[in-house]
């Protein structure tokens, strides 16, 4: 566990965002921003992935989707709401279809504002995931431990 | 008969970036149907123009979709100058052309870079996409923005280029030219990329009349038909054709979209050559009385906006229909017939934006 932690895998899922957030996430994979610099991979598939990036207002028919998405992720899990929509819903408060905030749906670590955010902090906001995973994990070494004694 | 099985694709899926979601009928490895499912990002954007001011609008129409944004208040803004009769100031309409283009260049770059990925290409995939960051510091430079700009207003443009920028831009617009042409050559030439894309989900050319195709992929079908021909903006100043091919495959698509970075590039030059001196926003007074339909060409295609008002502050209805809308239905003939594992592929070239379909 503890090598795993300097190598999360990222899931990024699009809750019903305008797509600006989500090639901005695509964009730090790539050469100018290269999150793969901390070790981080992008993978496609909920049961191997540490970090979740969740961008856009939750509305009703993916909100079942991202219920699943994270319940299927293997605990410690972080999740990062990507772009103002992601934090509180946005210019999109007010459409009839928006819960508003990815926060109505599922417990988030942390938010990163901008709209749409740029990806210096989605870096940044990673990175801080990054600590809260480690948080979680060590918590979680500790109740195994506990467990068996 | 061989027993037929139903495949779910979506809506969290690897390759695509955005939700959407296809069950795939299949028989052995063939599918012989795809159902389209869609809804997952439907916000309900064209209802929110009852509560928001039809300039405060601007900002919310730019938010249906983060690659096609700029082209979206363009859309809307000319739909609102047509009906409140104003005039935009030459200067005004180049620029808009200029950042039309280079969302067309980025749009494209983008769509690029997906389909290297798709096929498994990665470092395609990244050049495509290190590419792309150079038009993007233009944006960021000249706009303010990476991504989002929200530099039209009704009447004309928020923000102006001096001549220093304009030179860089141009000189931009050479340097992505020179790094282009080896990335080009690569999708076009090489055997690997050659190979998962020829004769590839074949649209002919009555059929894509038929099905409704746009933009790149009713031109890979060999119909020279594009929307930026009707004369809007500056179009009507800068000389450019429409680059069409015959095959219909995904490779004529992978083609077309290839050629249209460089004419972009080159319109990008033709009119920060032309481009007059002058005002660059006529004010605005009153309130819009009146209805009117216009179409725009969008990187993935013509996309058409009707905006109908009745003198208040807040539009009656506003109507976008978007390039990927009418997409789907010869994207779904594309894929009776192919092959499971060529499934991604297929939805990718027709350049899907899910946001923009379902607004």
């Amino acid at each position: 566990m503890a090598k795993l932690a300097k190598s999360p895998w990222l899931l990024h899922y699009d809750a019903s965002s305008c797509n600006g957030c989500d090639i901005e996430v695509l964009d730090c994979t790539t050469p100018r921003f290269d999150i793969e610099r901390f070790g981080i991979i992008n993978t496609g598939d909920p049961f191997q992935a540490d970090i979740l990036l969740i961008t856009g207002g939750v509305n009703a028919q993916c909100e079942s989707v991202v219920k699943q998405i994270y319940s299927q992720m293997p605990d410690p899990k972080v999740v990062v709401a990507v772009g103002i929509c992601a934090c509180t819903g946005g210019v999109f408060k007010d459409c009839y279809n928006i819960k508003g905030g990815v926060d109505t749906v599922i417990p988030v670590d942390v938010y990163v504002p901008g709209c749409a955010a740029r990806p210096q902090s989605i870096i940044d906001g990673v990175v801080k995931a990054l600590e809260i995973l480690q948080q979680k994990r060590d918590a979680f070494a500790r109740s195994q431990k506990s467990d068996k004694s | 008969m061989a027993k037929r099985s139903i495949v779910p694709f979506g809506p969290q899926h690897p390759v695509l970036p955005e939700p959407v979601h296809l069950d795939l009928v299949l028989e052995d490895e063939v599918v012989v149907d795809a159902v389209p499912s869609i809804g997952f990002v439907h916000r309900g954007l064209e209802k929110l123009v009852e509560t928001k001011d039809f300039k405060e609008y601007v900002y919310i129409v730019e938010r249906v979709c983060g690659i096609c944004s700029f082209g979206h208040g363009l859309g809307y803004c000319q739909c609102l100058e047509q009906i409140m009769n104003v005039q935009v100031p030459p200067r005004a309409a180049y620029l808009r052309t200029i950042w039309m283009e280079m969302s067309r260049v980025h749009s494209h770059l983008l769509w690029l870079g997906l389909l290297a990925d798709a096929m498994g290409f990665e470092s395609l995939f990244m050049e495509s996409w290190r590419l792309r960051e150079k038009i993007l510091d233009m944006f960021d430079a000249t706009t303010g923005g990476r991504i989002i700009f929200s530099v039209n207003c009704i009447g004309g443009v928020l923000k102006d280029m001096d001549n220093g920028m304009l030179m860089r831009l141009s000189e931009v617009t050479q340097e992505i030219e020179q790094d282009l042409r080896p990335i080009a050559d690569t999708f076009l030439w090489e055997s690997t990329v050659r190979s998962r894309l020829h004769g590839l989900g074949i649209l002919k050319k009555e059929d894509a009349i038929l099905a409704g195709a746009v933009g790149p992929m009713l031109r890979a079908s060999g119909v020279a038909y594009d929307a930026r021909k009707l004369g809007y903006a500056a179009y009507n100043d800068l000389e450019f054709e429409p680059i069409t091919s015959e095959e219909g495959d995904s490779y004529a698509r992978c083609e077309v979209r290839i050629k249209e970075i460089f004419q972009s590039l080159s319109l990008i030059r033709q009119a920060i050559s032309k481009i007059p001196n002058g005002p660059i926003q006529e004010p605005v007074k009153g309130n819009p009385n009146g209805e009117h339909f216009m179409r725009i060409e969008q990187p993935r295609g013509e996309a058409i906006y009707y905006v109908k008002a009745s003198g208040g502050r807040f539009i009656d209805r506003f109507r976008l229909r978007t390039p990927t809308t009418s997409n789907i239905p010869p994207m779904v003939q594309m894929l009776k017939g192919c092959q499971l594992a060529d499934v991604p592929l297929l939805v990718l070239t027709i350049d899907p934006c899910i946001s923009c379909t379902e607004r």
